[in-house]
């Protein structure tokens, strides 16, 4: 009985811990080699500067920045803080950066900040923002690069994804490739 | 557009459980099939190689069988825990695990509750991402399905409960494999790693550098979802853009998970070829699933009032802890469905919810049958049936009958021993860990979510779901220990004395239906049948939620 056990599992162990995940890898590789990889995107001369599907950090001002990660974004991680609701330090976290985004972006109204923007993601690495959040950092970007800010809102608008197939999920900016455009421009 | 986004995903689900069902009861006849023909071939390589007879078994050889072959399973993912360090497959040099980790970790996979007291990036190497939690992820909920087919087996007074060698061999070669493998080729085109490549290094354009953790992502996702387990490559799990980066694979991520939960009890009105049953047991998990998704839903949509009164507009809601690609609707959805279908994979964080919110994965957790992980979930969900079954028969003088099978004492006690471990092993350690140092050592948030914090892991581990409130500090022997404990009582209580059950149901003569029988396939029993789910989850859970997600939802709102 035991030993039949450990045969069926042994059995059990090759195919699906040890068959199933490699050929997976070698069909994913031949037939979609970035995506498999890691979504990586590369600068004109090979190099890598970093995925599309994680996020960066970007606190200068001629970039746009996007949200908040307790982990700096650092991606061989993942992770936030879990404040609770109710925890104090969220409120404090929040009201420093709320101050320090006004003195960022003078003209912007406090009421317009979308929460997105100013909350710690899940996974402290979301490559995305809401296109309110990318709307309110335009004249500050478009200042810091002397460009017409209606230029830098039609990159915004360039690189906004609707939900997908129309339904699901919401409209976002990916802040990686919105920047790695804006530097294109020059 | 939120209330279209969610509810095509429901009704996409319940056009794809019907047919679900019907396969899964013919995959998992005792009788021959044309399936045969197609799978046959393959598992009886597998029968030959590892010396399985085909016979059936008694109540007690199967549960034996799932005891011994848990065990050998357990066993295996242990030793390699402890060895990673020293194995191949580990191109970024993960060292061992230590021993309480190491068990703390093979108990949560082998009992499908994928508790993670580890981050999968820096926890594990590529070959004990495959080898120990890929390998678990396939066998344990086809341990669960095995189970539920022996169980519906002696609800509907088959030849007998089956042989669960077979069971648990059809269950990988005619539902999980094929699934998976469709599953990971659509999540690696939608972006989902899948690569034995170690961590890669970037050059942000601040000039930073950048390490991005990845691997073989997509197949271990796919079987994460499928089989219920929940347990992340990644620590944040399905909040990771690499283990979920578009809202479209969060739908077939919702759908792989709910999909064989909501499909079992179609299969159930197949084998009792009385769909009108099948359809009453689903219209009871429905109607629940969806009150608790409504709470979720609304409480998360009307944003945290402490941070509305920081300044901070809530006008999208509730977004701490949340992915700006999901937003609200896929959130909340994603949450409600996770716990109900115990699965345990987050795509946003628990620990972060609105406290009404975060009320809902507790809530569907306590009761453990609104859907439930494959298998077992259906398992609890007819429990209950046959409590309704002997109350409300005791209420109105008729025999408790089910299906034609008097239920009678030896029947009821197990039923009341599964039902009355649940609360037991989440109250009582719970308890304990609030009065002790130890316990409370590590909560992290202050305040009544700290009791919110404790219950949760426990309730978690104990319906074998998975998710947590991850601020809580919970490597360490106290926590490792204590949930390990409560994981296999939560898993192997309620397994053994369901087997039990349909032992001794089997062995009745069927009583013919008459003017006095209690119908089981009509409206009146599915308001019996929630009022019996409800009621006994109330009086049991409604004191120690008042304690944490009420008391402060009280100070913030």
């Amino acid at each position: 009985m035991i030993l039949k056990n450990l045969r069926l599992s042994v059995v059990l162990l090759l195919i699906c811990g040890l068959i199933y995940p490699l050929a997976m890898t070698g069909v994913a590789q031949v037939v979609m080699p970035t995506q498999a990889s890691g979504s990586l995107i590369a600068d004109a001369n090979g190099k890598v500067v970093g995925s599309e599907l994680i996020g960066q950090t970007f606190t200068d001002p001629q970039y746009f920045w996007g949200r908040i990660s307790s982990i700096d974004n650092n991606a061989a991680g993942s992770g936030s803080n879990n404040y609770a609701p109710s925890n104090p330090a969220l409120t404090e976290r929040v009201q420093k950066d709320i101050a320090a985004f006004l003195a960022a972006n003078p003209g912007v109204a406090q009421a317009d900040i979308p929460a997105d923007l100013l909350t710690n993601s899940g996974s402290g690495l979301d490559p995305h923002i809401s296109p309110k959040a990318a709307a309110i950092q335009v004249q500050r970007v478009a200042k810091a690069r002397n460009l017409d800010p209606a230029k830098v809102q039609a990159l915004v608008a360039e690189n906004t994804e609707g939900r997908s197939m129309g339904v699901f999920g919401e409209p976002r900016v990916n802040v990686l490739k919105l920047n790695l455009a804006l530097d294109q421009l020059k | 557009m939120d209330f279209i986004q969610i509810s095509v995903v429901l009704v996409v689900l319940l056009l794809l459980a019907i047919p679900t069902g019907r396969y899964l009861a013919r995959a998992f006849s005792l009788e021959n099939t044309r399936l045969d023909r197609a799978f046959g071939g393959v598992e009886k390589v597998i029968y030959k190689w590892s010396g399985i007879r085909i016979a059936d078994m008694t109540w007690k050889q199967y549960a034996t069988a799932v005891l011994v072959s848990n065990i050998t399973m357990v066993a295996i993912a242990y030793l390699l825990l402890r060895l990673q360090g020293m194995l191949p497959g580990n191109p970024s040099g993960v060292a061992a695990m230590d021993p309480l980790l190491s068990f703390n970790t093979a108990v949560s996979f082998l009992t499908n509750t994928n508790l993670q007291h580890y981050s999968g990036e820096s926890g594990l190497s590529y070959l004990s991402q495959m080898m120990v939690i890929i390998y678990l992820m396939f066998t344990t909920p086809a341990t669960g399905i095995a189970v539920v087919m022996a169980f519906m087996r002696g609800l509907t007074g088959q030849r007998s409960i089956g042989n669960y060698y077979v069971d648990l061999v059809r269950a990988h070669t005619r539902v999980l494999l094929p699934l998976a493998v469709v599953v990971t080729l659509l999540l690696v085109a939608q972006g989902v790693p899948q690569t034995m490549e170690p961590t890669a290094t970037a050059t942000t354009l601040s000039g930073a550098e950048q390490q991005i953790a990845r691997g073989p992502v997509a197949s271990l996702v796919s079987i994460k979802h499928l089989g219920t387990n929940g347990g992340g490559f990644f620590g944040v799990n399905s909040a990771h853009p690499f283990e979920n980066p578009t809202p479209l694979t969060n739908v077939l991520e919702i759908l792989s998970m709910f999909l064989i939960p909501a499909s079992l009890p179609f299969a159930f009105g197949f084998m009792t070829k009385s769909r009108k049953q099948g359809w009453i047991i689903f219209g009871a998990m429905s109607l629940m699933f969806l009150v608790f998704l409504g709470i979720a839903y609304g409480s998360e949509i009307n944003g945290n009032p402490a941070l509305e009164r920081a300044g901070l507009s809530q006008a999208v809601g509730s977004m701490e802890g949340k992915e700006v690609r999901f937003g609200i609707a896929q959130s909340a959805l994603f949450t409600a469905v996770t716990t109900a279908a115990t699965t345990g994979t987050v795509n946003n964080m628990h620990d972060t919810l609105t406290p009404l919110g975060g009320l809902v994965p507790l809530g569907e957790m306590m009761l453990n049958c609104v859907f439930g992980g494959d298998g077992v979930g259906t398992v609890n969900i007819l429990m209950y049936a046959i409590l309704a079954v002997f109350i409300a028969g005791l209420m109105v003088g008729r025999t408790p009958e089910f299906l034609g099978r008097k239920i009678e004492g030896k029947e009821m006690k197990l039923i009341a021993i599964a039902i009355l471990a649940h609360p037991l092993i989440i109250l009582a350690p719970t308890a304990i860990a609030l009065a002790s140092e130890m316990g409370t050592a590590g909560i992290s948030n202050p305040g009544f979510h700290g009791i919110s914090q404790v219950l949760y892991e426990f309730t978690s581990s104990a319906a074998n779901n998975g998710s947590g409130f991850e601020g809580l500090g919970d490597n360490t022997p106290f926590w490792n220990i204590s949930t390990g404990l409560v994981m296999l009582f939560g898993r192997y209580v309620s397994i053994i004395a369901m087997l039990a059950v349909a032992g001794s149901l089997l062995a009745k003569t069927p009583v013919p239906e008459t003017m006095g029988t209690l119908r089981t396939d009509n409206g009146v029993f599915l308001v019996i049948l929630i009022a019996t789910v409800v009621i006994v989850g109330a009086l049991t859970f409604l004191p120690v939620l008042a304690l944490g997600p009420v008391a402060e939802w009280l100070t913030i709102r």
